[in-house]
């Protein structure tokens, strides 16, 4: 190995770890501003905005209990893995301008996969725990699981076709090329409503992603007691619960970087450094406005579902609006 | 389908229980097979503290049965001691405590409303309806001194007047309840995720209504007509002609299910609104009580002999409240029946082939109130053990006590 290349190795380390502690500070941040938003359009008055970092301390000095009839390896090693699957997906996003980290050697497909394990690791949990509720708490997730992946799936699959009729050759799933390109310059008025319908797609699969309402119904604390995370208490609980504020930033900048990935740096004429910052806070600015629309509003707004009523509203509902989008999108490409 | 099917218990201690009980269910999938009610532990005991106490204190005794209920409870009782001891109520009293109840009915029912859509994980719905529901708080405040707990019953008429100053009060939270009631109207009746939620789940027709002798909201919900406001008027509702509704006067149709539990509710709240303000309106003058003076009451009490039995409909449905008393300082007999413990079995047909996401919402529309209901828990005074008795028990334990009493 050369010199330049070890290098390269270490820069390559340190960006990880700079990526994995901001992904985590921000995503507990977003979190507090979350609930403190709906706690305003609730009416009251909410929790201060660093309580979601409150709560991650204060759990991690809490006793880590295991049950007695759990599988303690696989009940202690899901939140780990559902943390590191989260955080590893953190390096594939490019954030405004800066490139992904590994930008190279990962692209949409390994995201869609990765993004499934910390829902399996979950299940896996859930049903290591030994308990009635988090039993069916997994039951449900993993019906929820299988639900929501094909109208995730559409509209990757269809945002990569569509790229590839434009420019062949390109690696299209690349989350790079993909944001060099975004879907509303490669097409009509058509493919344009199409788009609309594809981002709605992925706007409503976010909330069954983060498990939060009227999606939450592997937890579903009014039936279950928490389901699936019901004997998770301390230490493990508090990896889920970063897992999940670090998926909701995964969520946010899919949809931001597919959809939105527009910069505003040229606009000022900046360059080299400047333009970086300002491309990644204007970055982190669209993911609080996605955030806001995919998470919060959609909680505030609506009641839990039952789980064979999220699973129709699923498989039917929302494939039948990405696969319209895709019509759409390829009625458009014909003309 | 597979026959397997599984054990899951709620409660005693469970998030969708506002108080302890016990359920056992079999679950087969997220469908329920069967389901075993165990009630029990929330036993306090009250009715044999009330037979140490005196008449009076029974009343503040009654109060604190049910921190929802508390104007309904010393309601009834004090008819029951009313009607035992003979004792005549003057008009403007009964006028009082028709409001008191009512707005007690207002809160009683948002605040049901509230826990509803919580159980459904509308929590924006919970904290409207509970924001909603502070104005008649406020309002209870300041007319008895108590948000909960009023303190306003005693024997022969209440105990704090409604004055001229507070009538303007008043009128404005009945303005501000029928401003609202587009409001929740919108929220509870016409919201899509609401209705996907309760619309067909614990439904309990028209004959097994009648079957299981379900009272109050319940039992309306599944069209029957019942109301003692209604069936046998007393009190200040003789005057107001209080019809008992039923779901057909909003939608056209009864189903039963939990939605009509939702449209009842909301529609006595303005029902609720009419009548007190009838009231308000027609409130007659004269005296609050009939004995102003309480140790010359107690020793009217204390030569009384007789039996009486006190109805009144609760926000839940009716209570009885029946009172022996035997010339002495303590009643002989007092014995309160709320109405969840008529409501209970009606969760069985309720619960039936429906699924886990279910329980919640079922388990909350009878608003139950287990604080009320528990009346016995038989204990093994050895080994601590809770013990069920069979019919046949109970019968030979009952024939047992006749012969004993008969002695």
């Amino acid at each position: 190995m050369s010199g330049s290349s070890i290098l390269i190795f270490i820069l390559k380390i340190v960006g990880a770890l700079i990526i994995a502690v901001i992904g985590i500070l921000v995503g507990l941040f977003y979190k507090g501003i979350d609930r403190k938003l709906a706690a305003m359009m609730q009416s009251r008055v909410g929790p201060p905005v660093r309580q979601p970092f409150l709560d991650f301390f204060k759990l991690m000095i809490k006793e880590n209990i295991v049950p007695e009839n759990a599988i303690p390896w696989i009940f202690n090693g899901a939140p780990m893995l559902a943390l590191v699957s989260t955080i590893t997906i953190l390096f594939y996003i490019p954030y405004g301008s800066l490139p992904a980290l590994f930008g190279n050697s990962g692209d949409l497909i390994l995201i869609a996969y990765l993004l499934a394990i910390p829902a399996i690791a979950l299940v896996a949990g859930g049903f290591s725990s030994g308990s009635t509720y988090a039993s069916i708490g997994a039951q449900r997730e993993m019906v929820l699981m299988m639900s929501y992946e094909l109208p995730l799936v559409t509209t990757i699959v269809v945002l990569g076709w569509r790229l590839n009729l434009a420019y062949p050759g390109l690696k299209v799933f690349s989350l790079a090329v993909l944001s060099a390109n975004p879907i509303w310059s490669l097409v009509g008025p058509l493919g344009f409503i199409g788009a609309i319908l594809l981002l709605f797609t992925l706007a409503i699969v976010t909330p069954a992603e983060l498990s939060i309402v009227p999606f939450d119904i592997p937890e579903a604390e009014t039936e279950l007691a928490g389901g699936i995370l019901v004997e998770y208490s301390g230490r493990n609980l508090a990896l889920f619960e970063l897992a999940n504020a670090v998926k909701m930033i995964i969520m946010g900048a899919l949809t931001v970087v597919l959809f939105f990935p527009y910069n505003i740096a040229h606009l000022f004429s900046l360059s080299g450094f400047f333009a970086y910052i300002v491309d990644t806070l204007f970055f982190f600015f669209k993911l609080f406005i996605v955030i806001f629309f995919e998470a919060t509003l959609i909680r505030v707004a609506i009641a839990r579902l039952k789980i064979d009523q999220a699973s129709v509203a699923y498989l039917v509902f929302l494939s039948i609006v990405g696969l319209m989008g895709l019509l759409l999108i390829a009625v458009d490409y014909i003309i | 389908m597979s026959k397997s099917t599984y054990k899951v218990p709620i409660g005693p201690i469970h998030p969708s229980l506002e108080e302890p009980m016990t359920f056992n269910f079999e679950i087969s999938g997220e469908r329920i097979q069967s389901v075993d009610l165990a009630p029990g532990d929330n036993h306090r005991g009250i009715e044999f503290m009330g037979r140490n106490r005196n008449i009076i204190q029974i009343i503040y005794l009654a109060e604190r049965i049910c921190g929802i209920c508390s104007a309904s409870h010393p309601f009834a009782f004090c008819r029951a001691v009313e009607n035992a001891a003979g004792i005549e109520v003057p008009p403007r009293a009964e006028y009082i405590r028709v409001i008191i109840s009512e707005l007690e009915r207002i809160h009683s029912h948002i605040l049901w409303a509230g826990v509803a859509a919580h159980e459904l994980g509308f929590d924006s719905v919970l904290f409207l309806s509970w924001k909603v529901r502070e104005e008649v708080m406020d309002l209870l405040e300041m007319l008895t001194g108590n948000r909960v707990n009023y303190g306003m019953f005693m024997i022969g008429g209440v105990r704090r007047d409604i004055t001229e100053q507070q009538i303007p009060q008043i009128r404005k939270t009945l303005q501000y309840y029928k401003d609202v009631y587009q409001k929740l109207e919108d929220v509870f009746l016409k919201d899509p995720s609401i209705a996907l939620r309760t619309k067909n789940v614990g439904v309990l027709t028209y004959e097994e209504a009648l079957n299981l002798a379900s009272v109050g909201p319940t039992t309306r919900a599944s069209g029957v007509k019942k109301d003692i406001r209604q069936d046998q008027p007393y009190s200040a509702y003789a005057d107001f002609d209080v019809q008992a509704i039923t779901p057909d006067s909003y939608s056209g149709e009864v189903n039963g299910d939990v939605f009509d539990r939702i449209i009842v509710r909301i529609l006595e709240v303005f029902q609720s609104v009419q009548i007190i303000e009838y009231c308000i309106n027609n409130l007659p003058d004269g005296e609050i009580l009939s004995e102003p003076k309480i140790a010359k009451l107690l020793g009217v009490l204390k030569k009384a002999k007789g039996e009486g039995v006190g109805r009144h409909e609760a926000p839940r449905g009716e209570v009885i409240h029946y009172v022996k008393l035997n010339e002495s300082e303590n009643p002989e007999v007092w014995k309160a029946r709320a109405p969840t413990y008529n409501n209970l079995m009606s969760w069985m047909p309720m619960l039936q082939r429906q699924e886990v996401a279910d329980i919640p919402i079922v388990i909350a529309s009878i608003d139950p109130c287990i604080g009320c209901m528990d009346r016995v828990t038989l204990v093994d005074s050895n080994t601590y053990k809770k013990q069920v008795l069979t019919r046949e028990e109970l019968r030979k334990l009952s024939i047992e006590k006749t012969r004993r009493m008969l002695r």
